[in-house]
C-alpha cells in the first residue's frame, strides 16, 4: 500500500500549496479589495474622521449625526446615529462598519469625510492634521421636507409601496419614502431584527428603496405618457371622439376595460378627455394601435424612461424604467416586438419606479420640461461656508407647453369627477391620474396615484405606488397622495 | 508524561504539532472573546484527558479491529442523533448538534473517527476481494464484499445530506475515497467515486437551493456581497488585508464596536480568516505548513506500519485531518465552495477538539508500535 500512500501525500502537498497560492493571490489583490465599499478595514480608518452631518431642507434638523466613542487605547471613533430612525432611512441610508454604506451616506461619502478635492476642504484638513485634531467632514443639506416625508410615511404605514414628492420647477425631492422601512440605527447592532421585519408583501425587503428601485407596473398612470404622445404628435386632440364598446380587440382577442369601471357595454361615444377622466382602457388601446409602440416609447424616453434618473443616490439604488424582458431592460428595435395596445394603458412588461412616475407628473406640471431630480441642496463646510450648491437643471423636454396644458386640464377633470376624486383638496385644484395594474393574481394589484397641485401654479408633484393591493388606485393610493400634497403645500403657505 | 511512559517510541512531532495548533486556536479565540477562550482551554484539557485515558487504558489499539462493525453502526447512530426531536439542535440551517442540557456536542466529529476505524478494519479484511474482484482483475467485486461498505457509506452520506452538513458530507466522501484507494490501488474506484461525486453534486445543485447559493457565491462573490456571499466576502477582506506579516494580534479589524465579529462564526469556521488577517500571509502559510507536516508524519507512520489495519488506520486518520483542514481553509479563501466545518485543533468547539485528540492518540499508538517493532 505504500505507493498509494506516497501518492496521496503528494496530492495533499499539492492541495496545501494551492491553499497558500490562493491566500497569496488575495494579498496581491488587496488594493482592489480595499477600494471596495463594505471592506471594514477601510471604513474603520474613516471612523476617526468626524463625519459631516446630513440635514433636512431646513438646514437644522439632523438626519444623520455622530456618536463619539472613546476606545480603550485612547483613540476616538465617530459612529453614526440617525435621529429620525426609519423616517428617512432609504434616502439617507446608513454608514456602518460591518454592513457597508447605502444612500447618501454612500454617494456623498467623499464630502462627508472631507476627502473631496475642493481647495478650501484640502486646506482645512491639512491644517487639522498639523494641529492633531480630528478631521471634520462637510455637512450635506438635503432637499427633504420632513412634513411631507412624515405625511408619506404615515400614509404608507403597514403597506408595501413608496412615495416620491418633487418640486416640479426645480426637481427638488421633497419626500422620498419606501415602506416597509427599517431603523438604520439597528443595522450594525441588530441586523437580525431588520431581517425579521414583516409586511403584507413577500419578501418584505425593508432595505430595498422602493421609491427609486421598486419594480412596479405603471398601469393607467402610463396613459398620461400615451396621451402626451397622442396630443403632442398632433394625431389626436382632447376632443377626438372614440367609440368604447367596453373592450378592445388585440390580435383577435378582446381585452376588457377594468371591471370596476361600470358598464360592461362600455361608455359609448367618448372624447379623449373623457377617456382620461374615467381611465377607459379600450380608447387607449386603440390610440396605441394607431400611434404604434415606437412613438409611445419615444415619448416615454422624453420623460426619462430608459435612462437612470440623475438623483444623487448610488446608481445601484436607482432603477431605470422601461420595458423589461427576462429581468433586463429591453429596448425593442421595431414596433412588431411590442403590443402597442397593452403598452398604451401601461401593461405589456413595463416596469417603472415611483421616482420615474413622479418625474412624469412633474414634467407635465412644469409646462413639459422635466427637471433633474435633486436630493442634495448644498454642501456646507464645518465653518458654515457653502462649498457647493446644486442648481436646478433641465433633464429633458417631454412635450410642448400646449400639450402640457391639455394634459393638465384632463388630469384636473380626473380628480374633479373621475377616478381620482379621493385626492380632492378643498380650495386647491389638484391634477391627478389613478392606476390599477393587475398582476394576474387577485389581491396583488399595483395601485397608483400620480398628481400635482395647485394645477395652475404647481408647487408639488407626487407619485404613490402600492403593491399587493386588493382595491383600486383611486381608493388606496389617492388619499396618501392628497396627504402628501397637503403637507408639502402647508410648508409653502 | 503519559506519552513518554506508555509510548516511548511514538512519533515525536505529532503531539507538539497538535498542541501548537490548539494553542494558536486558543490565542485567536481569546482575542475574539476571552470567555470562549477559557471554555476552549477547558475543552483542550478534556481532550488531553481523553487522550491520556486512551493511551493508558487501550493497551492495544488493534482491539478496535474486533469491534469494527459495532463502531461502524455507532458512527451512523451518532450521525442520526441530531435528527431526533428534543435533543437535536439546528444552527445555521444545519442540524448537527445534540443538546444534552448544559452540554451540546456535535456527534459527527466523533463519528468521523469511528468511521475511519471501521473502514480500516473492513478494508483490510476485504482488500483482496475488492481489488481483484471475484474472478480476475477488472471485474466488479461481488456484492457480498462491496455490500457492507456501501451500506455504511451510503448511510453516512444520506444522514449528512439529510442534516444539510455539506462540509461533513464532502469530508466523509473524501475519506472513503482515499481509504478505498489506499487499500485497493484501483484508480477505477477513484474515478467512479469522483464520477458519483460530480453527479451527486450536480443533482444537489438543482435540488437544494442552499447548495446553489454556495456555489454561486463562490463563482462570483461580488455579485451579492451583502447577501448570500456576505461571509465569504468579509473573509476575503480579512485575508487580503493582513499583508505579509499581518496587522499583529489584536490589531486586526475583526470586531464591530459592539464586540460582534464581522464574520459570523469567526471563532469556529472562519478562524483561519482571523489568523490570516492578524498574522498575515506568513502566519497563514505557517498554519498550512503545520498541517502539511502533520500529514507527512501521519503518512510516514502509515508507510512504516507492518500490518494492513495499522496502515489503513494511520492513513485514514491523517487524511481525515488534512482533508478537513483543506476543505475549510479552501472555503474561506475562495478556492472551493464554502462549507461550514471546523479547522482541526484550532477552531472553537469541544467535540472537535476532543475528537482530534482521539485521532492524535490513535496515530501515536500506531506509531509507537511501529517503532518498537523496528527496535526489537
Amino acid at each position: 500500500m505504500n505507493p498509494q500512500i506516497r501518492r496521496l501525500f503528494l496530492v495533499f502537498s499539492f492541495l496545501f500549496v494551492a491553499l497558500i497560492a490562493t491566500a497569496t493571490y488575495w494579498l496581491w489583490r488587496a488594493p482592489d479589495l480595499e477600494a471596495r465599499q463594505g471592506n471594514p478595514t477601510l471604513i474603520v480608518r474613516e471612523l476617526e474622521i468626524r463625519r459631516g452631518l446630513i440635514l433636512a431642507a431646513d438646514g437644522r434638523t439632523r438626519l444623520a449625526a455622530n456618536r463619539r466613542r472613546e476606545l480603550e487605547d485612547g483613540r476616538v471613533w465617530y459612529l453614526r446615529r440617525y435621529p429620525p430612525g426609519p423616517l428617512t432611512a432609504h434616502a439617507v441610508g446608513y454608514s456602518t462598519i460591518g454592513r457597508s454604506r447605502t444612500g447618501l451616506e454612500l454617494s456623498m461619502n467623499d464630502y462627508l469625510t472631507a476627502s473631496n478635492a475642493n481647495l478650501s476642504t484640502v486646506i482645512d484638513t491639512t491644517l487639522d492634521k498639523l494641529r492633531g485634531i480630528p478631521r471634520v467632514g462637510n455637512n450635506v443639506v438635503t432637499t427633504l421636507d420632513l412634513a411631507a416625508q412624515r405625511a408619506a410615511a404615515r400614509g404608507l404605514a403597514g403597506k408595501c409601496g413608496a412615495a416620491v414628492a418633487l418640486e416640479p420647477e426645480t426637481g427638488r425631492v421633497l419626500a422620498l419614502v419606501s415602506a416597509p422601512s427599517f431603523d438604520p440605527n439597528l443595522v450594525e447592532r441588530d441586523y437580525a431584527s431588520i431581517e425579521a421585519i414583516t409586511a403584507p408583501c413577500r419578501p418584505a425587503a425593508p432595505l430595498l428603496d422602493r421609491a427609486t428601485a421598486g419594480r412596479f407596473v405603471p398601469g393607467s398612470t402610463f396613459k398620461i405618457v400615451t396621451a402626451a404622445a397622442a396630443i403632442d404628435t398632433g394625431t389626436f386632440t382632447p376632443e377626438s371622439r372614440f367609440d368604447d364598446p367596453g373592450y378592445c380587440t388585440l390580435f383577435g382577442q378582446r381585452v376588457f376595460n377594468y371591471s370596476d369601471q361600470g358598464t360592461p357595454s362600455g361608455f359609448g361615444n367618448v372624447s379623449l378627455a373623457d377617456a382620461v377622466e374615467n381611465s377607459i382602457n379600450s380608447v387607449f388601446c386603440n390610440i396605441g394601435k394607431e400611434l404604434g409602440a415606437g412613438v409611445i416609447l419615444d415619448y416615454a424616453k422624453r420623460f426619462g424612461f430608459y435612462e437612470r434618473p440623475p438623483i444623487e443616490l448610488p446608481s445601484e439604488e436607482v432603477l431605470i424604467s422601461g420595458l423589461y424582458r427576462n429581468g433586463r431592460l429591453y429596448d425593442p428595435e421595431n414596433d412588431s416586438q411590442v403590443d402597442p395596445g397593452r403598452l398604451a394603458f401601461g401593461q405589456e412588461r413595463l416596469v417603472v419606479t415611483p421616482l420615474q412616475m413622479a418625474l412624469v407628473a412633474a414634467g407635465v406640471a412644469n409646462a413639459g420640461v422635466v427637471m433633474e431630480p435633486k436630493l442634495v441642496e448644498r454642501i456646507v463646510s464645518p465653518d458654515g461656508d457653502v462649498i457647493q450648491r446644486y442648481e436646478p437643471e433641465e433633464w429633458s423636454t417631454a412635450v410642448s407647453p400646449a400639450t402640457a396644458a391639455d394634459l393638465t386640464a384632463m388630469m384636473v377633470r380626473a380628480v374633479e369627477s373621475g377616478t381620482g376624486v379621493a385626492a380632492q383638496i378643498p380650495g386647491i385644484s389638484v391634477a391627478g391620474k389613478t392606476g390599477t395594474a393587475e398582476t394576474g393574481v387577485s389581491g396583488r394589484n399595483n395601485t397608483w396615484f400620480i398628481a400635482f397641485a395647485p394645477a395652475n401654479n404647481p408647487e408639488v408633484a407626487v407619485a404613490v405606488a402600492l403593491s399587493d393591493q386588493a382595491g383600486t388606485g383611486g381608493a388606496t393610493a389617492a388619499p396618501i397622495a392628497r396627504a402628501i400634497i397637503d403637507a408639502a403645500l402647508g410648508r409653502n403657505a | 508524561m503519559v506519552l513518554r511512559l506508555r509510548l516511548p517510541y511514538a512519533d515525536p512531532f505529532l503531539l507538539p504539532l497538535g498542541g501548537l495548533l490548539a494553542a494558536l486556536g486558543i490565542t485567536m479565540i481569546y482575542r475574539i472573546d476571552p470567555e470562549l477562550a477559557f471554555r476552549q482551554g477547558l475543552w483542550v484539557v478534556v481532550g488531553v484527558a481523553v487522550f491520556s485515558a486512551l493511551v493508558l487504558f487501550l493497551r492495544d489499539y488493534r482491539a478496535l479491529d474486533e469491534v469494527k462493525y459495532i463502531l461502524g453502526v455507532s458512527a451512523i447512530v451518532l450521525l442520526v442523533l441530531p435528527a431526533f426531536p428534543y435533543i437535536g439542535l439546528t444552527v445555521n440551517g444545519a442540524t448537527l448538534w445534540v443538546d444534552l442540557g448544559p452540554l451540546t456536542f456535535q456527534p459527527g466529529e466523533l463519528a468521523k473517527v469511528l468511521v475511519v476505524v471501521f473502514l480500516a478494519g473492513y478494508l483490510r479484511d476485504n482488500r483482496e476481494m475488492l481489488s481483484y474482484g471475484a474472478a480476475g482483475q477488472g471485474r466488479l467485486p461481488s456484492p457480498k464484499h462491496l455490500g457492507p461498505l456501501l451500506l455504511i457509506w451510503g448511510g453516512a452520506m444520506l444522514v449528512l445530506f439529510q442534516t444539510r452538513d455539506l462540509g461533513g458530507a464532502l469530508l466523509y466522501f473524501a475519506i472513503f475515497l482515499v481509504m478505498l484507494y489506499t487499500a485497493t490501488a484501483r484508480w477505477s474506484f477513484v474515478a467512479a467515486g469522483l464520477g458519483l461525486f460530480l453527479a451527486g453534486a450536480y443533482a444537489l445543485y438543482h435540488v437544494i437551493p442552499h447548495v446553489q447559493d454556495r456555489v454561486e457565491s463562490w463563482l462570483d462573490p461580488w455579485a451579492d456581497p451583502e447577501g448570500q456571499s456576505y461571509q465569504l466576502v468579509q473573509s476575503l477582506y480579512a485575508v487580503s488585508s493582513g499583508g505579509v506579516f499581518g496587522t499583529g494580534l489584536g490589531d486586526g479589524v475583526l470586531l464591530s464596536p459592539e464586540g460582534n465579529p464581522y464574520i459570523p462564526y469567526l471563532e469556529t469556521d472562519f478562524i483561519f480568516s482571523a489568523i490570516a488577517q492578524e498574522l498575515g500571509l506568513a502566519g497563514a502559510a505557517g498554519v498550512i505548513l503545520l498541517y502539511l507536516i502533520f500529514a507527512y508524519r501521519g503518512f510516514r507512520i502509515s508507510m512504516l506500519a507492518s500490518d494492513g489495519f495499522s496502515k489503513l488506520l494511520a492513513a485514514g486518520l491523517t487524511a481525515a485531518v488534512s482533508i478537513q483542514a483543506f476543505i475549510i481553509i479552501g472555503g474561506v479563501v475562495g478556492l472551493i465552495p464554502l462549507t461550514g466545518i471546523t479547522l482541526p485543533f484550532v477552531s472553537y468547539g469541544g467535540s472537535s477538539i476532543v475528537a482530534n485528540f482521539i485521532v492524535l492518540a490513535l496515530l501515536l499508538m500506531v506509531s509507537d508500535r511501529v517503532n518498537r517493532g523496528e527496535r526489537a
